[in-house]
């Protein structure tokens, strides 16, 4: 017995409230731990011990920061838009938590008597409210740095904005070939549907194929993952913030609690995608294999919770191995990555399940089938193969210099005038001469 | 608090176009360097360096300075190079004194001289990853500066500003079994850097962001009297340690690292694979300084006069060329001790390198040049 689609929308009022208050401390909780977690990792990998002052192992590190955090100075800088200025990292936060509610943690549980999922709610289109969230929420990141009034955060909201538009789009194609193999974007559905595996046919042959779509779909999933951390600002492609480039990107100008909620929505939208891809591509909530076997109680209860949990934790360790790991990408580098690699990747995927699936229904014959894979293959190849064009032979200095139209570098005018520097100007204009 | 707009006139084409200072205050120049930015979207229009937030006034307060006073000074306009620095000074005032500095002292400063390049060279193998985004490298050679400082440490009893350096000759005899520890710090090294090496110097992104970037023409450097590891990489093969031998180089066989790309990456590599040759170099002197037996210093005069007349030292620094012009009037002080310094020469190549490049690539290629800003503001 597992939570479909109709088992949602019955719930008593106090049942509601419950699950929001805990899906919202799960959230806090899980911020406060993933900043510990990432600290830790990160020095670990850093040969160095990372936090380990306050608390058992350094875990109260990070309440520690949050508290220390709300009692500094909250500063509005003089030209920043007062209004959005505050409404910012609001939307920011809002839009983080509000992703989390379609997120299945497990089963059916008994909360005081009441048999109810493991779910705050699911709707028909959850997937796409996720997606909806992330894309109201870098409203919060361009609109800061449009009302900073400032030109770092300027240039860090920008950033974000074409950033998210570019990831949005390969996340977005990312996710169909789940709904095509689902056939449904509500979150509960699609962990039921990868409960177990399908049989399949290919070539005459039949076989099983395993019920995880991480394994059904693995280029979407790669491409889920990347643009994920895109999606994230997370690096190696946190460029909204390049410390070393835009100093604090889009919250340069932010303090005290209202940066305190940046923070919190980075870590939430981490924590969110990481969730996301648990429930798309991992079989969400249900234990792995090897574990399945010590009896059907590890998928029913509140045991999936932790199932969950680690599935998370260990994507979350991804996160925090790439920013160990690599340096960071180039703007227009990674816009390059996001078109012209990644879209067009998930484009052809879908199209070749799509051409899968159809086949399948068709029911054609096996020498026919065949055939389809074959030109698909033989097409593919011929995309990736096709022999550029050649660049046009560099010509010889004196030839390039010789074909220029006339009064041209290196030959200037007869009349030309070299400005006068700028800053030569402005010494001789505006300063007072010394007596 | 009055906007400063500039009209864009042929470049941006519609609106203005967006003034950026960067710096002095900015994690990453280093220290005090602020380079003014007209930018059109992320687009480089001009740049502007303004320098002189560090300006201590070095070379005038040498002017009051007793000779031996002056290595204090010197020690700190790079403070990345301090051995490297105060040695030129006491070369420039030894070659006027006409001091003969003791063997074993030569092969020891040697030896040290090395050992700080490396030092010097780890800062930078650290924080320019850093500035491209990879914040892990910089823990893997502070991992291996630690190695090192505490030979450094033990020897002259500083971490940073070492004061080693006397006229004539060195501080003090080496504590007994210094060179075998300081052997072995350069076995560990050796043996550890390989991590930070393939860490970064193939990572695709890394190369991405370095590769073609910031090209400094041999020609171009030479121009801007860039030296050092920067002009070496676009090409210029030039090293005082090989081309005009001073201390112990002369009877050693200095291999110059020289790459011909001339852009981000190939300074990264040279900086990189000197500082292996640098430890190998270092390695030699201490086998040397072993079977040398001996003084390290002069008995110098109470009161220590250079006699009138002019010279110039120069060293070959980690950074580039450093040169002491030393004029004396037969006094106490030095009339005039003018600093050619190594930093200042090469970030002059920026101006050339900056335009037309984006803010990301700005910020490689500022972090390629590899200067201190108190070297350039001295």
């Amino acid at each position: 017995m597992n939570p479909t689609l109709a088992d949602f929308g019955h719930d008593n009022g106090w049942i509601v409230a419950l699950k929001v208050v805990g899906v919202f401390v799960f959230l806090v909780v899980m911020t406060l731990f993933t900043i510990w977690y990432e600290r830790k990792v990160v020095a670990r990998m850093q040969v160095r011990p990372g936090p380990n002052r306050h608390g058992p192992f350094g875990l109260l590190q990070s309440l520690a920061d949050g508290l220390k955090l709300a009692f500094k100075e909250d500063i509005m800088p003089l030209k920043a838009d007062r209004v959005v200025f505050f409404l910012a990292p609001v939307i920011s936060t809002v839009c983080a938590f509000t992703a989390f509610a379609i997120i299945p943690f497990g089963p059916f549980v008994s909360i005081f008597g009441q048999k109810t999922p493991l779910q705050l709610t699911d709707i028909p289109v959850a997937v796409l409210l996720v997606l909806a969230c992330s894309g109201l929420g870098i409203y919060g990141i361009v609109l800061s740095g449009w009302a900073s009034g400032s030109t770092y955060p300027l240039l860090g909201g920008l950033r974000s904005s074409a950033q998210m538009i570019s990831y949005e789009v390969a996340m977005g194609l990312s996710i169909v070939a789940v709904f095509m193999m689902a056939g449904t974007m509500s979150t509960s559905e699609i962990v039921n549907a990868q409960a177990k595996g399908g049989q399949g046919e290919l070539f005459g042959f039949e076989f099983t194929y395993p019920g995880w779509y991480v394994l059904l779909l693995l280029p979407s999933f790669v491409i889920y993952a990347i643009s994920a951390v895109g999606e994230t600002n997370r690096a190696p492609f946190d460029l909204p913030e390049a410390e070393s480039e835009l100093v604090g990107g889009f919250h340069t100008e932010y303090s005290s609690l209202k940066f305190a909620l940046f923070f919190l929505a980075e870590y939430i939208n981490m924590v969110t995608v990481s969730a996301l891809a648990t429930t798309l591509f991992l079989g969400g909530w249900r234990a792995p294999w090897p574990i399945t076997q010590l009896g059907p109680w590890v998928n029913q209860g509140w045991w999936p919770l932790l199932w969950f949990t680690i599935k998370l934790l260990i994507l979350l360790f991804v996160f925090v191995w790439l920013r160990g790991t690599l340096p960071r990408l180039r703007y227009d580098q990674f816009m390059r990555f996001g078109w012209k690699v990644l879209i067009p990747a998930s484009l052809i995927w879908i199209l070749a399940l799509a051409g899968f699936k159809t086949m399948n229904n068709e029911n054609l014959p096996g020498w026919q089938r065949g055939l389809w894979i074959g030109g698909f293959a033989v097409i593919l190849l011929a995309i990736l193969l096709w022999p550029r064009k050649r660049p046009a032979p560099k010509l010889p200095l004196e030839e390039e210099v010789a074909q220029r139209p006339e009064g041209s570098f290196p030959l200037p005018p007869i009349d030309l005038q070299v400005p006068v520097s700028p800053r030569a100007k402005r010494i001789t204009a505006d300063r007072e001469p010394v007596q | 608090m009055t906007a400063e707009v500039t009209v864009a006139t042929g470049t941006g084409g519609l609106g203005t176009d967006m003034v950026l200072n960067i710096g002095p205050q900015h994690p990453s120049t280093h220290g005090v360097l602020r380079l003014r930015l007209k930018l059109d979207g992320e687009r480089v229009i001009s740049a502007e360096p303004i320098i002189g937030y560090m300006h201590r006034g070095a070379e005038k307060l040498f002017e009051v300075r007793d000779y031996r006073q002056i290595l204090v000074l010197t020690n700190r306009h790079d403070w990345l190079s301090a051995f490297s620095n105060e040695l030129g000074a006491a070369l420039a005032v030894e070659r006027l004194m006409g001091i003969e500095v003791p063997e074993r002292a030569v092969w020891l400063r040697t030896a040290l001289a090395e050992l700080n390049r490396v030092l010097n060279h780890l800062m930078f193998l650290g924080s320019y990853p850093l500035e491209i985004g990879a914040i892990t490298p910089v823990f893997y050679a502070f991992r291996e500066r630690e190695t090192l400082q505490a030979v450094m440490e033990e020897i002259s009893g500083g971490r940073m500003h070492y004061m080693f350096n006397r006229v004539g000759g060195l501080k003090e005899e080496a504590p007994a079994g210094w060179t075998s520890r300081a052997r072995d710090a350069i076995g560990l090294v050796e043996k550890r850097l390989p991590d930070l090496d393939r860490l970064i110097r193939r990572n695709d992104i890394f190369m991405a962001r370095t590769v073609g970037v910031g090209v400094l023409t041999a020609a171009q450097a030479a121009a801007y009297g860039a030296s050092g590891p920067v002009a070496r990489a676009s090409g210029l093969d030039f090293d005082l340690r090989r081309d005009e031998p001073y201390l112990a180089y002369g009877s050693l066989k200095v291999p110059v690292v020289v790459r011909t790309a001339g852009d981000c990456h190939s300074r990264f590599e040279v900086l990189l694979d000197q500082v292996y040759v640098s430890l190998e170099l270092a390695r030699q002197c201490l086998d040397r300084v072993d079977q040398i037996k001996g003084p390290v210093n002069v008995r110098l005069p109470k009161v220590v006069k250079a006699p009138e007349g002019h010279t110039y030292a120069w060293t070959e620094n980690p950074l580039g060329i450093n040169g002491y012009y030393l004029v004396s009037r037969g006094e106490k002080t030095p009339w005039r001790l003018k600093l050619r310094t190594a930093s200042f020469a090469n970030v002059q190549a920026l101006s050339t390198l900056l335009p037309g490049c984006l803010v990301p690539d700005l910020i490689a290629i500022l972090g390629s040049m590899f200067f201190v800003v108190g070297d350039v503001d001295k």
